[in-house]
């Protein structure tokens, strides 16, 4: 019969813990985990992004419920251990299951410290340890008033950070006088508070907490010197920690954690600890690295193997706020042994500090400018003397021995044991011989098999040029079409980083992905707009000099540099009130062409640039907005006359076509995009060669998408058959959000959905209500900020310049 | 030469252009995002398209019509494509900005 392996806490380390021991050995075990929390195991480096809105939890999680599933793990969600008879071997849950162990593991983690102080339990206090602290947060940030944040370290500048990207008013308050006082020195912490403040971000250093006050909920925080910060959330971020209750009750060892040796094993022969509760050589740790390395010692011995020990290293520490380059590890304090050289560049905003003694590296801080963190790592591991570079040193790797700043030379000269992911503590050797051995070929293979890049993602690129070096033609990223001559990248790549390094600004793109030129290309500008204003619909400001031209002035160019002009007639249903509006436009500007267009609208041709505001003046007046027929966006809705008139019609379509038009107007997609609602199979709004349509049947509304009628001419495929008029509108504005997000620009939906798969779209948005939603909900969230009419806009005076010349020089004008 | 007041460097956007009318047609006047100001004809030398109506990126635009990417500096035209549009002489003082036309033109009344 198997063992039975239980183990308390379902974190990030025993989650690791188990992948090494599934690994080594499999079905030794009979595996029960108990969580505290009611979920499955997920990266909890990632809550910071989660809460600034850069990830949602869906992303973050590591082990999904079927991973439990596969291997026969039970896994009790919501169930807090409150006691461990170590006679009997059994531990017990607060909600009264007992389970048995031959082994036990305890991983409870840490707790957050609260400050004693009076008010501390006041509704709305709390702490940032976990995904509920993260949705209280949410949840308060609604609100968009003020928020105190106890604590400028690493967690607490990155609540701060996510709380004012969500809008809220806030003030950290750190104790010390510089931020970050454990990782930064007090000129890398003043650079910091700068840029936090640049963001909006208030920060009092030396601000003792005396009291939380407010009367049944916060209101606000007294300091010792009497000053009074309101507040409605105060997030408590001043430390944690390891939870040692469960343990020390059970009578095992206990210091400031669970005492281990270097085998993780506590004073109990039958009992392992691991994670931040625990404490080994007199240490605790908080950072991901260390806890990875006791998962790996602790499945070791559980594996049966011996020797396993756990070493202490020091790890590098990273501030995740976007934008926000920040480098630290080892000591730097001063002292009369040690020397430093330092590199400052104000108006780039870096500084760089590498504390020395004996002409060894024992620590280094790095603010603007981190690429170099890898190497001078390395330099201090190895204990490198490093008297022979000295005068160089501070200036990074490129510019030791006149090499050329290569960033392929940079990885190339790493040597073998270089530290590539510190999250996982994977070193180059380890990526190297793991790609040559197993045959791997693309990224997610060596991170499924190596785990580089696999936690907070930001070694990706490094891993990438490893591939490169290690597989040279064979491992080839360019046969990705790059997107343009600008960079090497592809789309997806570019849409895949701009999310990930949370990047948002064309500027920010171009410097952070290396473009190749200094301000992009009509290829690339125009795409970059778009995805960030996809991607970011609230943070994002619209680049209009991106834009092409008949995006920008919301009209279309003609070949004689007149422009065309085309009212939203909803649905294709217009009256006589508009359509009088339209001729009295048609004479007061003696525009030369009216042709109906092949999306059942009115075309107006012909129109000089400078008339256009005086025209969208007038078909304002009659309740006209733009038809958004220039854009790469959501154009027409065709509808024929359904239910209401037709004696074939099933339902109402007109009603359907208005009303789906009416909920996506505004709407940028990444190519044009075209719909239409026939109300019965003989299809006489033509919507089955549409990008998306609908059929109405009796029995509801076959939604209909990837058609095309242009340079391809393709039928439409079926997306599949829903009910309700709601249901029809929901899964549409689904399926063009998962278009919107993950399609090429200029790509139309029929080509995207070949590349991706049509069972994969159906899989998502007809599958999986939970996905489908999400997806809809980030569709209506977008459309917030989308549904402004551009052209009562400039009506209003907005882009002036751009419908008027900037000089006229007429004949006998003076010269000067 | 004449030297002939168009307005200031700020009333074109960054990365943009304006047009300026003048008897022997239109101009168009650039701001790259180096703060850099240039003048050529409004007029692509494939069909005539409008310049002032691309996209400007470094010290070029991409014409509306076609694509071309002509060099703001030069006029000619870049990559595979052959042509020029005419530069017409810019003169930036202090942010007020000149464009020379030739006697003729202005003497054409």
């Amino acid at each position: 019969m198997n063992e039975k392996l239980v183990i308390i806490g379902n974190g990030m380390a025993p989650g690791r813990m188990l992948e090494h021991l599934l690994e080594k050995a499999p079905g030794r075990y009979a595996i029960t985990i108990f969580n505290a929390e009611p979920r499955v195991n997920y990266d909890r480096i990632m809550l910071s992004p989660v809460l600034s809105g850069e990830k949602d939890y869906e992303e973050i999680i590591i082990h999904g419920d079927g991973w439990y599933i596969k291997h026969g793990i039970t896994l009790y969600k919501g169930h807090r251990i409150v006691a461990i008879d170590r006679d009997a071997k059994t531990v017990t849950s607060d909600h009264g299951v007992t389970e048995s162990y031959d082994k036990l593991v305890i991983a409870t983690g840490s707790v957050p410290f609260i400050l004693p102080v009076p008010g501390k339990e006041l509704p709305g206090v709390i702490t940032y340890r976990d995904l509920d602290d993260v949705q209280a947060m949410l949840l308060a940030a609604q609100s968009r008033e003020k928020a105190v944040v106890i604590g400028g370290g690493l967690l607490g500048l990155e609540a701060a950070a996510g709380l004012v990207g969500r809008g809220m008013d806030v003030t950290v308050l750190h104790v010390m006088p510089t931020l970050m006082d454990r990782q930064l020195d007090p000129a890398a912490g003043y650079l910091l508070q700068k840029e936090l403040e640049r963001r909006g971000i208030k920060v009092l250093c030396k601000a003792n907490t005396k009291a939380i006050i407010g009367n049944g909920k916060v209101e606000g925080i007294e300091l010792e010197d009497g000053r009074i910060i309101p507040a409605t959330l105060v997030v408590m971020a001043v430390g944690i920690r390891p939870s040692v209750g469960l343990a020390r009750e059970a009578g095992l060892a206990i210091n400031r954690g669970i005492v281990v040796d270097h085998g993780m094993q506590t004073s109990d022969g039958s009992i392992w600890a691991l994670g931040e509760c625990a404490e080994v050589g007199g240490m605790v740790y908080g950072l991901v690295a260390p806890l990875y390395e006791m998962a790996r010692v602790a499945a070791s011995h559980l594996a049966g193997e011996q020797g396993a020990a756990f070493v202490h290293s020091d790890t590098p520490t990273k501030l995740k706020v976007t934008g926000i380059e920040l480098f630290s590890l080892g000591d730097f304090a001063d002292g009369d042994d040690r020397e430093e050289i330092v590199l400052r560049d104000a108006s780039a905003g870096v500084y760089k500090r590498l504390v020395l003694k004996g002409n060894r590296i024992i620590g280094t801080v790095l603010y603007g400018e981190t690429a170099d963190g890898a190497w001078f790592n390395d330099l201090k591991k190895k204990q490198t003397d490093i008297s022979e570079m000295r005068e160089t040193l501070i200036f990074g790797q490129a510019y030791q021995g006149g090499a050329p700043l290569d960033p392929m030379a940079a990885v190339a000269a790493l040597p073998d044991d270089a530290e590539i992911c510190g999250c996982n503590g994977v070193c180059k050797g380890r990526i190297v011989s793991t790609i040559t051995e197993k045959g791997l070929t693309s990224l997610d293979d060596v991170r499924a098999h190596t785990k580089a890049s696999a936690s907070c993602g930001s070694c990706t690129g490094l891993v990438e040029q490893l591939m490169t070096l290690t597989l040279g033609d064979s491992y080839n990223p360019a046969a990705v079409q790059p997107m343009c001559g600008c960079t090497d990248l592809g789309h997806d790549d570019v849409r895949r980083l701009i999310k990930a390094k949370g990047l948002k600004t064309i500027p920010a793109v171009m410097q952070e992905l290396e473009w190749k030129t200094s301000c992009g290309c009509a290829k690339c500008r125009p795409a970059l707009n778009y995805y960030l204003v996809c991607d970011w619909p609230d943070e994002y400001a619209d680049d209009y000099q991106s834009r092409y031209i008949n995006e920008r002035v919301h009209a279309n160019i003609q070949k004689d540099g007149t422009y065309s002009v085309v009212p939203r007639m909803w649905g294709g249903v217009t009256n006589s009130g508009e359509l009088r509006a339209i001729a009295d436009v048609v004479d007061k500007f003696e525009i030369p062409l009216v042709k109906v267009t092949g999306g059942q609208r009115i075309d107006l041709l012909g129109i000089e640039k400078e008339d256009l505001p005086a025209v969208w003046a007038d078909l304002g007046k009659a309740g006209f907005i733009s038809g958004q027929a220039y854009a790469k966006g959501l154009r027409t809705v065709k509808t024929c006359v359904g239910s209401d008139w037709c004696r074939f019609g099933t339902q109402d379509s007109t009603g359907l076509g208005i009303r789906i038009e009416k909920f996506m107007w505004g709407s940028w997609t990444p190519a044009k995009l075209k719909m239409a609602v026939s109300g019965c199979p003989r299809n006489c709004a033509e919507a089955t060669c549409k990008d998306i349509g609908v059929i109405c049947v009796d029995s509801g509304f076959e939604i209909h998408f990837a058609g095309a009628a242009g340079l391809d001419i393709k039928g439409t495929e079926v997306l599949g058959l829903v009910k309700s008029e709601d249901e029809a509108l929901e899964h549409i504005v689904a399926l063009t959000q998962m278009y919107r997000e993950q399609a090429r620009y200029l790509e139309r939906i029929y080509k995207w959905a070949k590349r991706i798969g049509l069972d994969e779209i159906r899989r998502q948005i007809m599958g999986d209500a939970d996905k489908c939603k999400a997806y809809y909900d980030r569709f209506v969230f977008s459309q917030k900020f989308a549904q402004v009419d551009p052209w009562s806009e400039r009506v209003s005076g907005k882009d002036k310049h751009e419908f008027r010349p900037m000089a006229t020089i007429g004949y006998g004008q003076a010269a000067e | 030469m004449n030297w002939f007041a168009i307005g200031n460097i700020a009333d074109i956007p960054l990365r943009g252009a304006r047009c300026v009318k003048t008897p022997q047609g239109k101009i168009a006047v650039f701001r790259t995002a180096e703060n850099e100001v240039f003048a050529i004809e409004d007029h692509c030398p494939h069909k005539g398209g409008p310049l002032s109506q691309g996209i400007v990126h470094a010290k070029a635009v991409t014409c509306p019509l076609h694509n071309w990417v002509i060099s703001l500096e030069t006029g000619t035209a870049l990559g595979v494509d052959e042509g020029a549009v005419k530069t017409i002489a810019l003169k930036n003082d202090g942010g007020a900005l000149f464009i020379a036309l030739e006697d003729l033109m202005v003497a054409a009344e």
